[in-house]
Order: structure tokens, then C-alpha cells, then sequence
């Protein structure tokens, strides 16, 4: 766990100075597909709850947060703060829906539930349909530290990743963690121990999906736009497929995961259709020879050499589970 | 009049609603037949229902093949697909977590959408109509083909129910997924059994895409469009359930209609509150048993 910690200064100490070479827009992205893939990795790698319909949180908070900054000319802080706050009521009742079943029957479910988001986000006058929110300003923060050029917002943008990373690491690490691995690896033992499983999977549903929102309404202020591309159930699987790619149920994983996702999006634009089948053909590649990831395979080739005792206990033993 | 709307609205609305619950049927009995044996959800079905209506559009312009010799070839061919599919692919997933059949069948859902809309564009094309014409009814007009549309599924689906829950094969099928370690001691190819059933449940989704084909924009995205809401369709019915596949596919395609007429801007929507109500009600769905 101390290995966690140099790891974040490090990686803080580095995005401190990243904006000297590259591009801060590309950064920015990062920060919140990153957040995004932590906060689904929190509910799929740690509570082992498989959600396809994690686009309606990300999604909606990009609405909300696009709408309260452009029509409303909110403050940017209050308009995000707003758009977590959406997030987490909108995961409350979505949650309280998709724990009544488990497995492939809560993949199925959310995914539903998200597209009642979609449909909403199509027809509703607010989202302005298929153009989306454009054009979405960039407040200064708290009033009076101007963040309107890319430069000057990446250093927000990077401490509510590390902030949201934070939260993530507390949660896992806190009681509420272990209860929560203890229902993932064996749910009838926990409720034989006189755990009200149902009370914590809704708590972890509801967390994860308030730091999708807050990724979600920090990335309408990056990109300055909210379209039907944050609500669309692709976007959900291709939060799946950043947190697999990257290692299900590690801390850094879905980091690595969405830098990669992110960058091929970035570089590979000018394919244009071919985007997508990659993506399938990377998604497939992962799911039938690296179930473990990236960090997961790394972690286990570091056991096998001798440089790292037995699994950590707070790992998924990825590859035969999912989660 | 029934509550202020005309008659012919609201059974026109009720025909279409029946045209796509006819659709739903068919689409979600091959999901169920498929999850029944093997216990992956196949989101690749969209695609592979896209895919029967492309194939039945490809016969009939580049080898001039018409509607109803596609009507037999199309599904054969998408079984063998499926059946190529299934032995590349899912063959190896059946011994570790469900999920990784739902993500790589997601993932060929990706790869076969993203490759048409390559080579065909996201605009799509229209098949010509093979039963033009129709019958006024008095009350309402009937076209030839919406009303064939409806009998064809209703036969399909009453042969699939008779053949999976009636006959020896079906039987057979039944006990390979109850106990499949048994039927194996009795000299059964049960890998085969399997490998046959994903082929048939994707002959299925080709077939619905056929008879879509006529009614329906052939595009890319016809597959997508439609996935999530044969998920709903198969949670409200209750997963596994062959019955429950076809009785809410048909009557989600009504009440869909019918919101049309009383509330047009609900009708995208409908399915899934629907979904949410009978999960609150009967987590199982209609006809599922609770596990």
C-alpha cells in the first residue's frame, strides 16, 4: 500500500510538469476518462457488480453541468459540485432497481435504465438533441482564478482527478471496502455474517456513480460540450473496456486503461469507421488472451519473478471471475 | 372514438405496435434460447439481425435472389456464422465468468456494426416490398405484408415453444443445460448440442432481420438500435423463459404502439418503465422463476 502512495506523488509530481511538453487538451481528457474508468472499476473490480450502463451517470452529469454553466452561468465549482450531486440521485434510483438482481441480469438491467437517459437526453428541449451543448464556458473558479485557456484549467482538472483517485483509495482501504470485497468474493458468507449485502451494493452503486458524474461534468467544462456520444450505451462499454483493458480490480489499471483508449481515439480520428472495429477487435483480443489487463498481468509477472509476495488481498482474482 | 382518438389511429398504431412485437418476439425467444443452453447473452444478436437484412438485400442486388428464397437462405447461412462464431470465440468462455461471453459478443456486436457501416454507410437502403397491396378492413387498412409479417412470427414462435419444451430434442436440449455432465455419461455430443443451438438462435435474429427488411431502413445501426430494448423485453418476459420471451415481445410491441396515440413522446422510453415496474413487482420477470 506504501507502493500506492509513492505512486501517486509520483504521478502528481509528473502531471505537475507534463504541461511543459504536451498537450494539455489531450491531459485534460485523460483526467476524466481516467476518473471515469476508477469510479466503474470501484463497482466492478471491488463490489464485482458488472454495470453496461454507466454512460447514464457520466452523460447526464456532462448535461447538467453543460446546461448550469451556459444557460445558467453557474460558478464552475457549483456546476460540477451540481452535476455530482444529479449523478449520485440519479445512481440511487438505478441502484435500488439493478441490485434486485445479480450477474448478467444487472448488466442487462443497467443497460435498460441507461437507455431511458438516452431517449431523455434525445427529446428533452434542454440537451438541444443531436447538436448537443455546445460552446459551454469556462467560469472562472471560485470567482476569481481564471481557468478559460486549457493551460490554466489543467491544474483544476488535475486535482479533481486526484481528488476523485483519493476518495476511490479511501473507499477501498476504509471498512466499508473490505465488506464490500467480502460480498464480491462470497455474498452468502457476508450475509450469513449478518451483512445487509443490499445496503452496501447500493452505497458502492451510488458512490460510483456520483464520481462518474464528476468526471463527467469536469469533462463538459474541457471539452466545452455535451453531446448524445457522453449518454450513448457505447460510451458504456468503452468505460468497460478502458478499466479491462487496463486490469480489472487494480488501483491503476483503468488509468493506464483510458490513457490508451483515449490516445487511440486521439491518434487514430483520421480511420474514421474503422474506429470502432478496432476498439471490438481490442475489446475481443483482451477478453479471449488478457483477461488480467495490463496492470494485472504486470502484478502477476512481478509475483512470478519474486518481487512481489502472493496477490495482494485487495486485488480481484482476475482471470477465471470476472471480478 | 375511444378516448377522443379515431378508431383507425389507434388500431393502425396497434398494427405497427404488433409488427414490432412480432420482431421483439422473435428476437428475444433466440436470446433466451440461446442463454437457456448457454449461458451467454448474446449482444452480438442486433448485429446479427442487421446482418440477415443485409445478406437478404445483398442476395436480391448483386444475384438477384428475391424475398422468399432469402426467406429460407438467409437464416442458413447466418447459422453457419453463428456456428463459426461460436466455435472461434465463445467456446472457450463457457468455463469462466458469464460476463466474458456478454463482453466478446459485445465486442463482435462492435466489429460486424463497425465494418458495414464501412462498406455500406450509416444511410442504409430499402428492400422492395414482396406483398404489395392490401385489404381495407373497414375499421382500418391492412397491408399485405404487415399482416403477413405477423403470422410468419406467430408460427415461428409456437414451432420453437413446441419444439424446446414438447419434443424428445427438446428434452435433449433441456437436460444438456440442467446437467450437462449427465447427458455426456449417456454418449451425447454435448459440445455439438451447444454449438448447434447458437447457430440456431442466430439463424433466429437473420430471420427477423428478413422479415424486417421490407418494413424497415436496411442500415448498420438497425442492430443497435434494438438491442437494448430486446434486453428489457427479455427481462420482463424473465430470463430463460421461452414463453415469456414471446408473450412480452408481442404485447411490449402493443403497448409501444398504443403509447404512440396517448403519449407519442413516451414511446422510446415505455419499454424500459415497463421493465422497472415488473422488476419492483416480480424480480423474475413475468414468467421466470425467482433464483
Amino acid at each position: 500500500m506504501k507502493l500506492d502512495r509513492y505512486l501517486l506523488i509520483a504521478f502528481v509530481a509528473v502531471g505537475l510538469v507534463l504541461p511543459l511538453f504536451g498537450d494539455t487538451f489531450f491531459l485534460m481528457k485523460v483526467y476524466c476518462f481516467a476518473l471515469f474508468a476508477c469510479a466503474f472499476n470501484l463497482l466492478v473490480g471491488y463490489a464485482g457488480l458488472l454495470a453496461f450502463g454507466h454512460a447514464a451517470f457520466f452523460g447526464a452529469a456532462s448535461y447538467v453541468s453543460a446546461f448550469a454553466l451556459k444557460s445558467w452561468g453557474w460558478p464552475m465549482e457549483v456546476a460540477i459540485i451540481a452535476s455530482v450531486i444529479s449523478s449520485a440521485a440519479l445512481g440511487l434510483v438505478f441502484g435500488a432497481i439493478a441490485i434486485r438482481r445479480t450477474g448478467i441480469y444487472f448488466a442487462m438491467i443497467t443497460l435498460a435504465l441507461s437507455q431511458i437517459i438516452y431517449f431523455m437526453a434525445v427529446q428533452l428541449p434542454f440537451t438541444q438533441g443531436e447538436d448537443g451543448i455546445h460552446g459551454v464556458p469556462r467560469p472562472p473558479l471560485l470567482g476569481f482564478i481564471n481557468v478559460s485557456s486549457d493551460e490554466q484549467l489543467y491544474y483544476f482538472v488535475l486535482a479533481v482527478f486526484v481528488f476523485g483517485f483519493l476518495a476511490i483509495y479511501r473507499i477501498v482501504h476504509s471498512p466499508f471496502g473490505h465488506t464490500m470485497r467480502s460480498i464480491r468474493d462470497n455474498e452468502t458468507r457476508a450475509i450469513s455474517l449478518g451483512y445487509d449485502t443490499q445496503h452496501y451494493k447500493l452505497g458502492v452503486f451510488v458512490l460510483s456513480a456520483a464520481i462518474a458524474g464528476l468526471a463527467g461534468g469536469t469533462k463538459a467544462a474541457v471539452v466545452q460540450l455535451a453531446s448524445l456520444t457522453d449518454v450513448h450505451f457505447q460510451m458504456s462499454g468503452e468505460v468497460i473496456l478502458m478499466v479491462i483493458v487496463g486490469g480489472v480490480g487494480t488501483l491503476w489499471g483503468p488509468v493506464i486503461g483510458a490513457a490508451l483508449i483515449v490516445a487511440m481515439h486521439d491518434y487514430l480520428a483520421s480511420i474514421g469507421e474503422w474506429m470502432i472495429v478496432i476498439q471490438g477487435l481490442l475489446f475481443l483480443a483482451v477478453v479471449q488472451f488478457f483477461r488480467r489487463g495490463i496492470m494485472g498481468e504486470l502484478l502477476a509477472l512481478l509475483s512470478r519473478i519474486g518481487l512481489r509476495k502472493g496477490t495482494d488481498k485487495n486485488e480481484a482474482t482476475t482471470g477465471e471471475t470476472l471480478a | 372514438m375511444i378516448f377522443g382518438y379515431p378508431i383507425q389511429l389507434i388500431m393502425g398504431q396497434v398494427l405497427i405496435g404488433l409488427i414490432n412485437g412480432s420482431l421483439y418476439a422473435m428476437m428475444s425467444l433466440g436470446l433466451a434460447v440461446i442463454f437457456g443452453v448457454l449461458r451467454v447473452v448474446n449482444f452480438a444478436h442486433g448485429a446479427q439481425y442487421m446482418m440477415g437484412a443485409f445478406v437478404a438485400l445483398m442476395l436480391w442486388q448483386w444475384l438477384g435472389v428475391g424475398y422468399w428464397p432469402a426467406l429460407v437462405l438467409v437464416p442458413i447461412i447466418m447459422a453457419i456464422v453463428g456456428i463459426v462464431l461460436e466455435r472461434l470465440f465463445l467456446r472457450r468462455l463457457y468455463h469462466i465468468d458469464h460476463m466474458y461471453g456478454l463482453l466478446a459478443t459485445y465486442a463482435l456486436a462492435l466489429i460486424i456494426e463497425g465494418t458495414f457501416r464501412k462498406f455500406f454507410g450509416a444511410a442504409g437502403t430499402a428492400y422492395p416490398n414482396p406483398l404489395p397491396g392490401g385489404i381495407n378492413l373497414g375499421f382500418m387498412f391492412l397491408p399485405w405484408y404487415r399482416g403477413w409479417v405477423v403470422v410468419v412470427s406467430v408460427v415461428i414462435c409456437a414451432a420453437t415453444w413446441f419444439a424446446i419444451e414438447r419434443t424428445r430434442l427438446g428434452a435433449l436440449l433441456r437436460a444438456a443445460t440442467e446437467n450437462p455432465v449427465m447427458v455426456r455419461a449417456f454418449g451425447l455430443n454435448v459440445p455439438l448440442i451447444i454449438t448447434v443451438t447458437y447457430g440456431f438462435g442466430v439463424a433466429l435474429a437473420a430471420f427477423a432481420g428478413v422479415i424486417a427488411a421490407p418494413i424497415q431502413n436496411v442500415s448498420p445501426q438497425m442492430g443497435s438500435h434494438v438491442i437494448a430494448v430486446i434486453f428489457a423485453v427479455v427481462v420482463i418476459g424473465g430470463m430463460g423463459s421461452i414463453l415469456g420471451a414471446i408473450v412480452a415481445g408481442f404485447l411490449l410491441g402493443i403497448v409501444e404502439g398504443l403509447t404512440k396515440v396517448f403519449y407519442p413522446e413516451g414511446s422510446s422510453i415505455v419499454i424500459f418503465l415497463v421493465m422497472i415496474l415488473v422488476l419492483s413487482l416480480r424480480p423474475a420477470g413475468m414468467f421466470g422463476r425467482p433464483t
